[in-house]
């Protein structure tokens, strides 16, 4: 029987009276790539900022390593987050600081810079960057390079669990591919626990154990990544397709 | 004939909404300014953060709010000398130029011209890491916002700002002290002296708890519209005005108050 690193039932949370999540289930296994996949604005970003508890769900439990993490406050709460690392969807590196500042920045501040510095420049290695850029500013790179720093920030403090906010928009289908790549490296090098969220299906297709299908508040489809192309379900073939007809209506009109 | 109620519940309705509104947001304020002094007062502490944010608010804020005391204070001893003229007091020059600057225009003009500087920069700084999600990604990477972001602005404001004005105020009675002997014929030594004789502790203290209350309104304007600010370039736009207006109204408020409490009852 495999241990559930994440698991998330029942979870309810709206914004005024926009629902967003309606009784979301969803478990992930520890050291496996679940992906979650779904259109915009169907509340994965919601789901991952409720499990990192940046936001409070308005019902419903979610647990990490089998303890409920829905109520946690201060230094519980901290300790809860310090088993993540998130890449965001586009990168928010801090501008004011230079890119090896970034890479270190959550490392224990104790030992000085020069020892900071060369563990940023370890970290900028592994997602296969240079040292030439620690000096640089953020501002001063391109949109791949920007992400991968984000992603040596994101594993700079060996976190259990990672998670992947669109890991690939914006992002050009070689410098994708190339961030895909690094992506499942990482998972299986570090033994990382790593959640998705993502609309690409070519990004989902490589860096996926298990894909799930978020739609209106709720997971309507969740398998291995071999099975999503004979689903048997509507919804996830015309996502997985990329079809505009099918029981999913776009709205696009304004009502 | 039954429009008519219905109308007034409209209004009835609107009022109430505002109300709430209102008193919603003042909630909203208060917590967030106790989360802020809260984790200001216990560690971690970002001294680096902390030393950044004193250069901004308080160096690089010298030379606008100098300038604005010089020009004001010579003005002010111009209009008094012609007030004062009427009726026989312009040797009241001296005496009024510097309990007008040093009880309120030192410290409110000071104040708002700090308020336009840093609020807004602070509102557009910390807006602009909201919508990009650097504020969520410092808290993923184990560092709360409130004490590396917001505790250094606030308490950098609190402290520098009474530096600022002290300055100010210095600059103020200057301007007037040469506008007095240069155009008006005033005797310079009667001119320090009789500014000297006039100035009370109560003048500079009240000058001073101004400041710090001021200052303590400017960072945390710019900071809360900055924080809560959402919806991309617009927001950031929309918070940066909301946070210098209403720390224009604040400070000038709040002015108002601590002069009532200071000096009403004389």
């Amino acid at each position: 029987m495999t241990v559930n690193k994440i698991e998330v039932s029942g979870v309810h949370k709206r914004f005024g009276s926009k629902i967003v999540l309606a009784g979301t289930d969803l478990a992930v296994a520890a050291g496996t790539s679940m992906v979650v996949i779904g259109g915009s604005g169907t509340g994965k970003s919601v789901l991952i900022k409720s499990i990192l508890g940046l936001l409070k769900v308005d019902s419903g439990s979610i647990k990490v390593d089998g303890v409920e993490v829905t109520g946690l406050n201060g230094r519980a709460l901290a300790d809860h987050r310090a088993k993540f690392g998130m890449l965001f969807q586009g990168g928010a590196l801090f501008d004011s600081l230079p890119v090896w500042r970034n890479v270190s920045f959550a490392l224990p501040r104790g030992r000085g810079a020069a020892s900071l510095r060369a563990a940023a420049i370890d970290n900028l290695a592994q997602v296969g960057l240079g040292a030439d850029i620690a000096d640089l500013r953020p501002s001063e790179l391109s949109g791949g390079m920007q992400k991968r720093v984000a992603l040596a920030r994101a594993i700079a403090v060996r976190p259990e669990i990672i998670f992947f906010d669109e890991p690939t928009t914006g992002l050009d289908p070689i410098m994708a591919d190339v961030i895909n790549d690094l992506i499942v490296d990482l998972v299986r090098d570090l033994k990382i626990t790593a959640l998705t969220i993502t609309h690409d299906m070519a990004s989902a297709r490589k860096i996926a154990d298990r894909i799930a299908m978020l739609y209106a508040g709720r997971i309507i489809w969740n398998g291995p990544v071999g099975d999503v192309d004979a689903s048997g379900n509507d919804y996830v073939d015309q996502f997985v397709n990329g079809r505009a007809e099918g029981p999913i209506k776009m709205q696009i009109k304004t009502a | 004939m039954t429009g008519v109620p219905h109308d007034i519940l409209g209004v009835l309705r609107a009022i109430g909404r505002f109300v709430l509104g209102g008193l919603a947001s003042i909630g909203r304020l208060v917590m967030f300014a106790w989360v802020a002094i809260s984790r200001a007062l216990l560690p971690p502490y970002y001294p680096a953060r902390l030393a950044e944010q004193i250069i901004v608010i308080g160096y690089f804020s010298l030379p606008v709010v100098g300038m604005t005391a010089l020009f004001t204070g010579s003005a002010l001893a111009q209009q008094i000398f012609i007030g004062g003229s009427r009726f026989n007091a312009s040797s009241t020059v001296p005496a009024v130029t510097v309990i007008g600057i040093v009880r309120e225009l030192g410290p409110v003009l000071g104040g708002l011209m700090v308020a336009g500087r840093v609020s807004s920069a602070m509102a557009a700084e910390l807006g602009t890491m909201r919508v990009t999600e650097q504020i969520d990604a410092l808290t993923t990477l184990r560092t709360d916002p409130f004490r590396y972001l917001i505790a250094p602005r606030v308490v950098a404001a609190v402290v520098v700002m009474p530096l600022l004005v002290l300055v100010s105020n210095i600059i103020g009675v200057l301007g007037g002290y040469l506008l007095a002997t240069y155009r008006l014929n005033f005797n310079g030594a009667n001119y320090i002296r009789t500014t000297v004789s006039f100035l009370k502790t109560d003048d500079v203290v009240s000058s001073m708890v101004k400041a710090a209350v001021f200052g303590f309104i400017i960072a945390l304007m710019g900071c809360y519209h900055g924080f809560h600010s959402n919806g991309g370039a617009e927001g950031v736009g929309k918070a940066t005005t909301n946070a210098v207006v209403s720390a224009f109204i604040l400070i000038l408020m709040s002015n108002l108050i601590i002069t009532v409490i200071v000096f009403g009852g004389r």
